[in-house]
């Protein structure tokens, strides 16, 4: 099976994301991961016979992928996806890569062009400890989702489950499914309070 | 680096191969090829992978000619025992191209019927035919099918075109610091190249003799050529104003001293007649841009690694990026890396361990992925 050497540090019990995004892609499907990191989502995908590809701009990351076998190409998303045909993928998936886009809206509109559906996952700046660090310390939180400082985040947005939401129905995007994750596990329960991290399934 | 290790003595041959029709209609006949081998081939054949040389480079790819040899093959650093091509693994062959002047068939060759050297009436040579050449001699290894080609800069525009000349003939291809056709700046310097050729009084259209070759010219050809090899940082670098370390009557400045002597190093090593072949070829490739390009790697189906390097302003990022987007808007099975580094076009030649990890890793994965 999946052989857990090769990937970095992830397990799927560490990344609920990873494991409801490899639960819902069937095998056969093809996939374009923008912001691939070290390639550990596209070399899941892999082993249950989906055919993905990665874009991503950090070279030791891409040097990790091609040493796993994961289809990168070394770029910038924001410097655009046209030469993709209209729905070559099934799906385009933005792991946690929205928040770091020059303009979100732009490239949403493009992975639906070049996709059939696209999953977007982010760190909900809703979640209660975010909201508690403002309130308390008066300062730009740091959290393991948001670990950066503000003067060195690559982070250039900033976005709450409401505010993803209220993005969806003023561009007019269907939204086919939400989850919601902690640190291990689902969250069904009031997500823009409780969710670490979002998951959209738009089309 | 991976190992120190080396192939050790490695001895240059030469394949007399069967009539090659060439691009232009004429026949090459018969057609010689000079290539080297490190390791060993696989009962089944499977394991040959094809090196592919840049402009002024030639068969001699790793190891030494002799024990005295001072310098290795040009890509030493990557072929041999436990290296990025690993010769324990793989069977690599690295084959000189035709039209140039390392022993293959080329404007030095005797021409039969005069019994005297072709010079400039040697027909014109494609990258094309460059390839179908090394196709010749491929197959008279019995190899059907080869596990790579791999080549950079103008070797990369062969592996490129064997991926559509014998798409069945390669199961993965390596493209570095190259490019799908050149750009008018491209053509430009190779231009001023030829001129300088050209204009030497010992020209004589092509047909001088041995005694009298167009030296000045060719050196300076291969000044210009080296400037584009460089970068601005590398010359900064190495040379920056320094005043001249000696023959003052050539040269005020450090740079100008090295360029000299690298063009008159080149002189003795190669011929103008093959620089002018070699660099048309160059410069008459092209598979086109944008939607043509799609169109024309649309047969290949092998798996591709291209890498570009930062501080090429020869072959820059983006027409390696033009070849991958194509590539993709193809449906093709594509990685792509842009390696941050200081050295220049010169820098695929040069040792990288990104560049040793990626060439492994995609040679390491399994051919049906």
């Amino acid at each position: 099976m999946i052989d857990s050497k090769i990937l970095s540090s992830t397990t799927l019990r560490e990344r609920p994301d990873f494991a409801y995004i490899l639960d819902t892609i069937s095998p056969g499907s093809r996939v374009l991961d923008l912001g691939c990191g070290n390639g550990d989502l596209l070399y899941l995908l892999k082993q249950k016979g989906i055919r993905g590809q990665g874009i991503e701009k950090d070279e030791d990351a891409i040097v990790e992928c091609i040493r796993k076998g994961v289809y990168v190409h070394h770029g910038d998303i924001d410097e655009g996806l046209s030469h993709h045909e209209d729905k070559r993928f099934d799906y385009v998936i933005l792991n946690q890569t929205i928040q770091e886009t020059r303009h979100p809206g732009d490239i949403i509109k493009e992975c639906l062009r070049i996709a059939k559906r696209v999953i977007i996952v982010f760190p909900n700046f809703g979640y209660w400890e975010v909201r508690f660090r403002i309130l308390f310390q008066g300062k730009t939180p740091v959290t393991d989702l948001l670990p950066y400082r503000w003067f060195n985040t690559p982070n250039l947005h900033f976005l709450s489950v409401l505010d993803f939401q209220e993005f969806c129905d003023i561009r007019g995007f269907t939204v086919e499914d939400r989850a919601f994750f902690t640190d291990l596990k689902q969250v069904k329960f009031s997500p823009n309070f409780f969710a670490k991290l979002a998951l959209f399934q738009i089309r | 680096m991976g190992s120190n290790q080396s192939v050790g003595i490695v001895e240059p041959k030469t394949a007399v191969l069967g009539d090659l029709r060439l691009d232009n209609g004429s026949v090459l006949s018969p057609t010689v090829v000079a290539y080297e081998t490190y390791g060993v081939l696989s009962p089944n054949k499977d394991n040959a992978i094809l090196i592919c040389h840049a402009l002024s480079g030639d068969a001699h790819a790793a190891g030494f000619h002799s024990g005295s040899d001072k310098r290795p093959g040009w890509w030493d650093e990557y072929v041999g025992p436990g290296k990025a091509f690993d010769t324990n693994q793989y069977f690599v062959i690295s084959s000189n191209v035709i039209g140039g002047c390392k022993g293959s068939s080329g404007p030095m060759s005797i021409n039969p019927v005069s019994g005297k050297p072709y010079g400039s009436s040697f027909p014109f040579v494609s990258i094309k035919d460059m390839v179908a050449a090394q196709k010749l001699l491929v197959e008279s290894f019995g190899i059907q099918r080869l596990l790579c080609v791999a080549g950079g800069s103008m070797g990369g525009m062969q592996a490129l075109q064997w991926s559509i000349s014998y798409p069945d003939a390669l199961e993965n291809c390596i493209i570095l610091a190259s490019s799908a056709e050149h750009s008018a700046m491209q053509i430009a310097f190779n231009e001023v190249g030829r001129q300088a050729i050209l204009s030497d009084p010992n020209w004589n259209n092509g047909l001088y003799e041995d005694s009298a070759t167009p030296r000045k010219g060719l050196a300076l050809a291969r000044m210009m050529g080296h400037i584009t090899y460089l970068s601005d940082h590398k010359m900064r670098e190495k040379f920056g104003r320094k005043p001249p370390i000696g023959n003052l009557l050539n040269s005020d400045f450090a740079v100008g001293s090295y360029l000299i002597y690298q063009g008159e190093s080149f002189v003795d090593r190669f011929d103008a007649n093959s620089y002018i072949y070699v660099t048309k070829a160059l410069d008459h490739f092209s598979l086109g841009k944008g939607q043509e390009l799609t169109k024309a790697l649309s047969p290949a189906q092998c798996r591709f690694l291209v890498v570009s390097y930062s501080s090429d302003w020869l072959y820059p990022p983006s027409q390696s990026r033009e070849i991958v987007k194509s590539l993709e808007a193809s449906d093709k099975r594509v990685f792509y890396v842009e390696l941050t580094t200081n050295e220049g076009h010169d820098s695929f030649l040069l040792p990288n361990q990104r560049q040793e990890d990626v060439i492994r890793g995609f040679l390491n994965m399994p051919v049906n992925e």
